[in-house]
């Protein structure tokens, strides 16, 4: 989105535009009559609004995620999980890839909701809930030995991924899910989508990451769902 | 090899999303709830003026200072250049002349203060004389009370630059400061075209 107020740089430079769309509007109202200065508006006010949109078209997908700072050795492993993440399986596929490295888990429960409850904001019993099955899932990773952390995320699991990855530079993304049908966060579209979410970080990944983001064009290799 | 979740008591932590960090949303929505209040002025004014309003406006036999209100607008453009000039500075840690540049803003905010004080004083009508009157001094009336939270909160920026607060790395203060200082100065523009130019 286009904010012209987003830091004190973009305010300032919305000023300079606002003073020079009003000194021709004035200009045109005074040398020529009322009638030329709505007409400049009318105009100015066109070309700003295509402006807006046609910059809003090309611009560049936004820096989800910071350079990651972590060792050579060490693997970042985020897990998208709402309840799921004490399966056998994905507990295997963890340990699969951090073998070797010095592994840091980070598992993101995202506070699902109800639409009206989002809205309303009313979201207190989501987060309470979504801390209990995170505290469940890291307890069951840790019985298996697993180095984890864990954090309550948005309601939306897309955007909970997006938010965890700005502060955690992950090296792989794990979904946790149950099978299709079952689970009720799928019907939010969020493992069709973890590409688009992950491939503005795709530029700051190392080689390795590149190199695995490049074989499928859909989503990242290196995303993985379960 | 431990796995924990961070510990918390009481109610849950309220949800920050990363898109854009508090504080500026803070200001975001307080400025765009601001814009609303001004709309909801400027409409009153132009139904006052377009729709119900006399042929000619300012109707007989008021006239506006168009000449003084100009040098003020010149005057509180003016302050947006040294506020940028002040976040500028501090970006660079340079500290005397982000105190310079907020001292000098709150002293052309301070003047546009004032005039616009004096002005009222001198116009020759007040918000009793029909819509014109209260339109005009409504309009512009908002706007004084924004300079003076603007320069409420630019004192209290200035005071914590001399306190020693503020560097290059943390100036979220002097950043917020300035982004409600431009967008009282864009309002002003607003005002200032609408009523007294157009």
């Amino acid at each position: 989105m286009i904010n012209p107020l987003r830091s004190e740089a973009e305010a300032y430079r919305f000023l300079l535009l606002t003073v020079g769309y009003f000194a021709v509007i004035a200009l045109a109202a005074l040398a020529i009559g009322t009638w030329a200065g709505i007409i400049v508006f009318l105009g100015l006010t066109l070309a700003g609004v295509v402006y807006v949109a046609r910059a809003r078209r090309v611009e560049p997908p936004r820096q989800a995620v910071p350079s990651r700072r972590g060792r050579a050795n060490e693997r970042r492993i985020l897990v998208i999980a709402n309840e799921t993440v004490g399966g056998e399986r994905l507990r295997n596929e963890i340990h699969t890839r951090s073998e070797g490295y010095d592994a840091h888990v980070l598992v993101v429960t995202p506070a699902l909701n109800s639409h009206l409850r989002h809205w309303a904001s009313d979201e207190d019993n989501a987060r309470l809930e979504a801390q209990k099955r995170l505290e469940a899932s890291l307890g069951r990773l840790r019985a298996a030995g697993i180095d984890a952390k864990g954090e309550v995320g948005d309601a939306e699991p897309v955007q909970a991924m997006e938010d965890a990855l700005r502060l955690f530079g992950a090296d792989e993304i794990i979904i946790s899910t149950h099978p299709e049908g079952r689970s009720h966060w799928l019907e939010k579209g969020s493992s069709k989508r973890p590409g688009n979410a992950s491939r503005s970080r795709s530029r700051t990944w190392s080689s390795t990451s590149q190199r695995n983001t490049k074989k499928s064009k859909s989503r990242p290799s290196n995303t993985v769902c379960y | 090899m431990a796995a924990h979740a961070e510990a918390h008591h009481g109610p849950p932590i309220a949800n920050q999303s990363s898109r854009v960090d508090a504080p500026t949303l803070g200001m975001l929505l307080f400025i765009a709830s601001e814009v609303m209040l001004f709309g909801s002025f400027f409409t009153i004014y132009f139904f006052a003026r377009v729709v119900a309003g006399p042929a000619e406006w300012p109707p007989p036999p008021f006239h506006l200072p168009v000449f003084v209100a100009g040098v003020n607008t010149a005057i509180l453009v003016t302050s947006s250049f040294t506020m940028h000039w002040s976040l500028q500075a501090i970006k660079r840690g340079n500290r005397a002349g982000m105190q310079a540049g907020l001292v000098l803003t709150v002293a052309l905010g301070l003047t546009f203060l004032l005039t616009q004080i004096r002005e009222y004083s001198r116009v020759g009508f007040s918000p009793q004389d029909g819509a014109f009157g209260s339109t005009f001094y409504g309009l512009t009336g908002l706007h004084g009370a924004h300079v003076f939270v603007g320069l409420t909160i630019l004192t209290f920026t200035t005071i914590r630059a001399f306190r020693g607060h503020f560097t290059p790395a943390e100036h979220r203060g002097v950043e917020i400061s300035g982004i409600y200082w431009h967008f009282v100065d864009v309002m002003w523009i607003v005002v200032y075209t609408t009523v007294y130019i157009l």
